[in-house]
């Protein structure tokens, strides 16, 4: 009996420690560096994209809030960068991402004041709304934000001073997405193994008990929210820098609710399913898009539908299986 | 024993859901460290009652005292904090997450600790501590490390004990803890609920009446939102009114 609940409780104790399979998908990235040198622009979308997914991890996967808005805030990021350089000659990247952070974070604050009274349907269509605001903002801002055509042709300096930016083969904004990726990540990796990420688990498995136990649930939640929206402002932010334009593409619900597939797709609540959603999804797209240019969303539903109904965690959910196996195997059992 | 303040006391207290009343001029006391029960007939409001004692609806009209300061405008968490704890009817716990998570969120909320964002969850020695304890202290340490959905109902309803008992009640509200539970299990709910530290205030509601008698020692029995009789085990089992509209056909039943 005693060895029962002291064993749970050094698991517990032990799980947010490093295991040898997360370096996996670094190396992979590094080794897709040298490997693919001409890949490099497809390879920066992927990053920015894998932390707009692992942005929205945090409130979808973790806290249990159900949003098709999540692009209102990469978009705010992307605006934001984007009218720094255009009208305001902020084309220093680094305090770029920054600011673009703290629009996002602001907006996220906000809107979530607001929004994270509802649940369920109602929360779906609002955070839909806040996103259709911002898009018509963007759209008949045309002074500010060159409306429909967006505003293409930003320049920025060198990155810390030293790297410049690779318009080319896209070098330089790979490894820069990559670092911000990796610092983002390791704060999102700290949030949910902590308290506070525990107790947005709580939220989700089941609100009633949270409140039951005392928690703070809208505070909570609005943290959470906020600081999601910070991450998906600097994954706009780091669009924009590498491509150089923004346009309306950035913030629209095809954007929302493609990276809340790449989740899916994924495994949510799981840190690592942004990765593997994104990459799989993209991948996908690139591959079918080739072979089939008129017809290849259908074999992204075509997935999805299998996902839905034989995969309900997602690529990762269907891997837990085969991984505890084989570490009962490992530990003698 | 009338002469102290009881932990937690209602006056007069009321609610209405348009002209529904579900509960009617209630005036209850639970006294320090009581076992006491609450019995009725379905739909007599029993519920509510433990809603409006936590917090979750508030009254229409009447006070909620507890250790006789004022809380009836306070919310939920609030109360929580000043120690009033519950169970639910139906389980209301983290289904995904393992034992020893479920407990260890409660202890974590009620030390404090529950919105650190950098430490990790597991390196808060003092809430894992408290954690382990309770679990063992229910015997279900064996299940410790097993998430809830894969554990028998009996020992989901242990569960809802140890996350309220992680909050450090000083009143503790248990509606229906034996319920759904078959008969032959129940035993363990019982032996949990009576090993329970002395100090602590408990109201039990139950339907189960061997549970009641075994259990309590004073009795309140409520019927349509308000309290019909009141008084100890003996008194209630020889009240012929109570007989009438509860035992009688709860026996037969």
């Amino acid at each position: 009996m005693m060895r029962g609940a002291a064993a749970a409780a050094e698991a517990f104790a032990r799980r947010h420690r490093l295991r040898w399979w997360e370096a996996l998908p670094w190396i992979a990235a590094l080794a897709a560096f040298f490997v693919f040198p001409t890949y490099l622009s497809f390879g920066t979308q992927l990053l920015v994209t894998v932390l707009f997914a692992l942005s929205l991890d945090l409130v979808l996967g973790y806290a249990g809030i159900v949003t098709l808005g999540h692009a209102a805030f990469f978009g705010a990021g992307a605006y934001t960068v984007g009218m720094l350089a255009a009208h305001a000659g902020w084309n220093e990247p680094l305090s770029g991402l920054a600011a673009a952070a703290a629009v996002a974070a602001t907006i996220g604050f906000l809107s979530g004041l607001v929004l994270l009274r509802t649940h369920g349907l109602t929360l779906l269509m609002l955070t839909l709304c806040t996103m259709a605001l911002l898009e018509q903002a963007a759209n008949m801002g045309a002074a500010w934000t060159g409306g429909f055509d967006g505003i293409p042709g930003l320049k920025f300096q060198k990155i810390l001073g030293l790297f410049e930016f690779d318009v080319l083969y896209f070098r330089t904004q790979y490894l820069y997405a990559l670092a911000v990726l990796f610092a983002c990540f390791v704060l999102v990796r700290t949030l949910v193994y902590s308290s506070f990420g525990q107790s947005l688990t709580g939220v989700r498995e089941n609100v009633l008990r949270m409140h039951a136990v005392g928690a703070p649930v809208r505070t909570r939640l609005v943290v959470a929210y906020t600081i999601s929206a910070a991450l998906a402002g600097v994954a706009g932010g780091l669009f924009a820098q590498a491509t150089g334009f923004v346009n309306l593409a950035v913030l629209g619900l095809d954007r929302s609710a493609g990276v809340m597939i790449m989740l899916i797709l994924g495994g949510y609540g799981r840190l690592y399913g942004a990765f593997v959603g994104a990459v799989a999804f993209l991948l996908l797209e690139h591959v079918l898009a080739k072979a089939y240019p008129t017809a290849w969303q259908l074999g992204v539903g075509v997935l999805l539908v299998l996902v839905a109904l034989y995969a309900r965690n997602g690529i990762l959910g269907l891997a837990e299986p085969l991984a505890r196996r084989f570490a009962a195997r490992r530990g003698g059992v | 024993m009338s002469g102290a303040i009881p932990i937690l006391e209602t006056r007069g207290l009321c609610k209405a859901f348009g002209a529904l009343e579900v509960a009617r001029e209630i005036d209850f006391r639970l006294e320090r460290g009581a076992r006491h029960a609450l019995i009725g007939p379905n739909g007599a409001g029993k519920t509510t009652f433990v809603n409006l004692l936590t917090g979750v609806l508030a009254p229409s009209r009447g006070q909620v005292l507890l250790e006789g300061e004022d809380v009836t405008h306070l919310p939920q968490a609030k109360r929580v904090k000043r120690g009033i704890a519950r169970t639910f009817q139906i389980s209301q716990l983290f289904r995904g997450l393992t034992v020893l998570e479920n407990v260890a969120i409660a202890v974590a909320e009620r030390m404090g600790a529950g919105g650190a964002m950098l430490k990790p969850a597991g390196a808060h020695r003092e809430v894992l501590d408290e954690t382990i304890r309770l679990v063992e202290m229910l015997k279900l340490g064996d299940d410790a490390g097993r998430r809830i959905g894969e554990l028998p109902y009996g020992r989901q309803r242990l569960v809802e004990i140890a996350i309220a008992l992680g909050l450090a009640p000083r009143v503790l509200l248990l509606d229906e803890p034996a319920a759904g539970i078959p008969s032959a299990e129940s035993h363990i709910i019982l032996d949990a609920i009576a090993s329970l530290p002395a100090e602590i205030a408990i109201l039990i509601i139950e339907h189960d009446m061997d549970v009641v008698f075994r259990f309590a020692k004073r009795i309140t029995v409520m019927v349509s939102g308000a309290v019909f009789a009141e008084g100890t085990p003996a008194e209630i089992a020889a009240n012929r009114d109570v007989r009438a509209v509860y035992l009688g056909s709860a026996l037969d039943g």
